[in-house]
């Protein structure tokens, strides 16, 4: 029994950690057609934010007040993200709408430049945060121990999602984003000013790539190269949820998550890694749209 | 037309002279970057030529380079079990090493096995119409899969440290300086023989179709073509290209390993097309040859720098020379004509227009 709680939790807490990365993807890929290569370098920065805010306040605050430094890297590590994501959207990325592989390209060689700077300020080995101390321990159902980090991060990833649904759904400027991401020339002709919505909407994607990022500290050490580790699962994922469909984008990271984690109980972390890949290549031979795609009678 | 032809000749013959101007080490690099021109022209061919972005060429490069590989480690071991295997407490040849014995087979399984491995995945991919981003996607994914399960069968593949220490091949011993010599010349021919092909292949009617599929693909479906199996056709040529590309360097170099095939050498074997020229064959020669000199210049001087260099490339290229250096010349070229044709005054507006 024990093992079978585990086992179901180990993969929603997987689950939840590829939702979190992919759930930015889901708006940079998913609703504005863009490839970001340089997305897993916005979870980097967000990873190192949190090392950051960490650093300062173990010098300048007093001691009692570290365990909240947490709550400060959270939006901290939005804000830099959504800086990151508005800037390369500015410069580059707008004169790529049309060429999506040109995009692919070009944003790779912003990750390989960033995790280079990364690497230049930071240095080369994984630096580790030391994680505030209220996430230590879980708590005990059934003969299984359920970690306090792994039950914050699913906290953390359904707030987000939570607030992502209420802005796209219920404010005037994420309406607007899915006005743009439907039909973005009747849109445009109604007044939406599509450049601000565009840039608007990579930022609030990267930030949340930046807030993955923040949660990733939690679990081990952060290096340079932490965002290429999760950048192909995530791509994979909401490809698999079907392109444009943030519900679909969920049921792809739970998913995963829990085939991932029955695999690696069987077989190992590696050969796990192989029977998820083969499994999502193989389903999309089945269905190429996705596990929730719209329904569109358009060719292309 | 035949000024271009008598050009390439000249590049050809240059190339294959080089063991007379070039020093050990330097040829020994030029033959390195002479395999992964081969690659280049295999990309070239499904990317500039038929709109295809393949991320995964690092996998048939590495798999053709595998195959060779099992069998100079089978020779090198002279009948006994390889050292990597011993070391990993296999007591038996596993039984698909054992045809790998074979030279004949060996060389055929390193081009036939990545051109099947192609044909079949793109076969399922271009049926099913999953093109663009999602296909490159894909291939992205397919380079994760045989990556870690090259490094996880430490017992099979020799693991992270692949494949190494080789000493002859069909019993002649690799690390002659002649036979450096003759690789090297070997190399020249194949990608001569590879871009004579290639642009047979573009100047044909099969060619026009495949440009044809990258400018309007259902237009192509429409006027009766089937585009699934021009697409399947042209990406197991390349994988096929890639896979010789592998066994010659595999010969030259005598390693190869799970790090050579992944995610970044993958992608960089696009940006040698990129910089070179997407839509032609010989930029894509030229870009793999400064590429590569321009990487193993800079991570001698300053390690720290080329990954920076290499990221604003991709940068540039993508935004300011989409067709590379070869569209550059021609672009610079062309201005002079009409420059030339307008009695040598080009006027402020015409450079606006163009």
């Amino acid at each position: 029994m024990a093992v079978v709680i585990t086992q179901i939790f180990n993969g929603i807490s997987l689950g939840s950690i590829l939702l979190l990365i992919a759930l930015g993807l889901a708006i940079t890929f998913g609703l504005m057609n863009v490839i970001n290569m340089a997305h897993g370098e916005f979870i980097m920065a967000g990873a190192y934010t949190t090392y950051v805010v960490q650093q300062a306040f173990s010098q300048y605050v007093p001691e009692s007040f570290f365990n909240y430094y947490y709550v400060a890297a959270i939006p901290l590590s939005f804000l830099i993200g959504a800086l990151l994501g508005f800037v390369l959207e500015k410069t580059l990325i707008r004169f790529l709408y049309h060429r999506p592989l040109d995009s692919l390209l070009a944003t790779w060689g912003v990750s390989l430049i960033l995790q280079q700077v990364a690497r230049s300020i930071f240095g080369a080995p994984n630096v580790a945060v030391t994680s505030p101390a209220w996430l230590d321990g879980g708590i005990a159902i059934a003969g299984a121990v359920l970690p306090y980090k792994r039950l914050f991060i699913i906290a953390l990833v359904t707030i987000c999602m939570i607030s992502l649904y209420l802005y796209l759904d219920k404010t005037a400027a994420g309406r607007k984003m899915r006005a743009v991401t439907m039909n973005r020339s009747m849109a445009s002709s109604l007044g939406v000013s599509t450049k601000k919505v565009d840039a608007a909407a990579f930022a609030i994607g990267s930030g949340l790539a930046g807030v993955a990022g923040c949660a990733l500290t939690v679990l081990g050490p952060i290096g340079s190269t932490i965002g290429t580790y999760y950048i192909v699962d995530a791509f994979m994922i909401v490809i698999l949820g079907g392109i444009g469909s943030l519900i679909g984008t969920v049921f792809g990271a739970l998913s995963v998550g829990m085939l991932g984690t029955i695999a690696e109980f069987w077989t190992g972390a590696s050969m796990a890694k192989v029977i998820v890949f083969v499994a999502i290549i193989a389903f999309l031979q089945y269905k190429p749209a996705g596990l929730f795609s719209a329904r569109t009678r358009s060719l292309e | 037309m035949d000024k271009k032809k008598l050009g390439y000749w000249l590049f050809f013959i240059a190339l294959f002279l080089g063991p007379l101007y070039l020093t050990e080490f330097r040829l020994a690099l030029m033959g390195k970057f002479l395999c992964f021109a081969i690659v280049a022209l295999g990309i070239c061919l499904i990317w500039g030529y038929t709109g295809i972005l393949s991320l995964g060429h690092g996998v048939y490069f590495g798999l053709g380079a595998y195959c060779t590989a099992m069998y100079l480690k089978l020779e090198s071991a002279g009948g006994e079990l390889p050292d990597f295997m011993e070391w990993s407490g296999v007591s038996a040849l596993p039984a698909f090493w054992q045809p790998f014995s074979n030279p004949v087979f060996a060389l055929g399984a390193s081009l036939v096995i990545p051109a099947l491995l192609a044909a079949m995945l793109g076969f399922l991919t271009f049926k099913n119409r999953i093109k663009g981003v999602y296909f490159s996607l894909i291939s992205q994914a397919v380079v994760v899969v045989f990556v870690t399960l090259f490094v996880a069968k430490q017992d099979w593949t020799g693991g992270t440290n692949g494949l190494t220490n080789f000493t002859t091949f069909l019993g002649i011993s690799l690390s002659s300086p002649l036979v450096q010599i003759a690789l090297y010349m070997l190399t020249v021919i194949t990608l001569g023989i590879s871009f004579a092909l290639a642009s047979r292949l573009t100047n044909s009617r099969a060619g026009r179709v495949l440009s044809a599929i990258r400018d309007g693909e259902n237009r192509v479906r429409f006027l009766g073509f089937n585009p699934t199996s021009y697409k399947v056709f042209v990406y197991s040529l390349s994988a096929a290209l890639a896979g010789l590309a592998g066994t010659l360097f595999v010969l030259q170099v005598g390693l190869i390993s799970p790090a050579m095939m992944g995610i970044i050498p993958s992608i960089e074997m696009v940006l040698w097309v990129a910089v070179g020229g997407r839509h032609s064959l010989i930029g894509a020669i030229l870009g793999a040859v400064i590429v590569n000199s321009a990487k193993s210049f800079f991570s001698e001087t300053y390690p720290d720098i080329w990954s920076i260099f290499l990221g604003l490339l991709f940068i540039i290229v993508v935004m300011f020379l989409p067709n590379g250096l070869v569209g550059m010349v021609q672009s610079w070229k062309d201005k002079r004509k009409k420059s030339k044709q307008k009695g040598g005054t080009a006027n402020a507006t015409d450079s606006v227009v163009s």
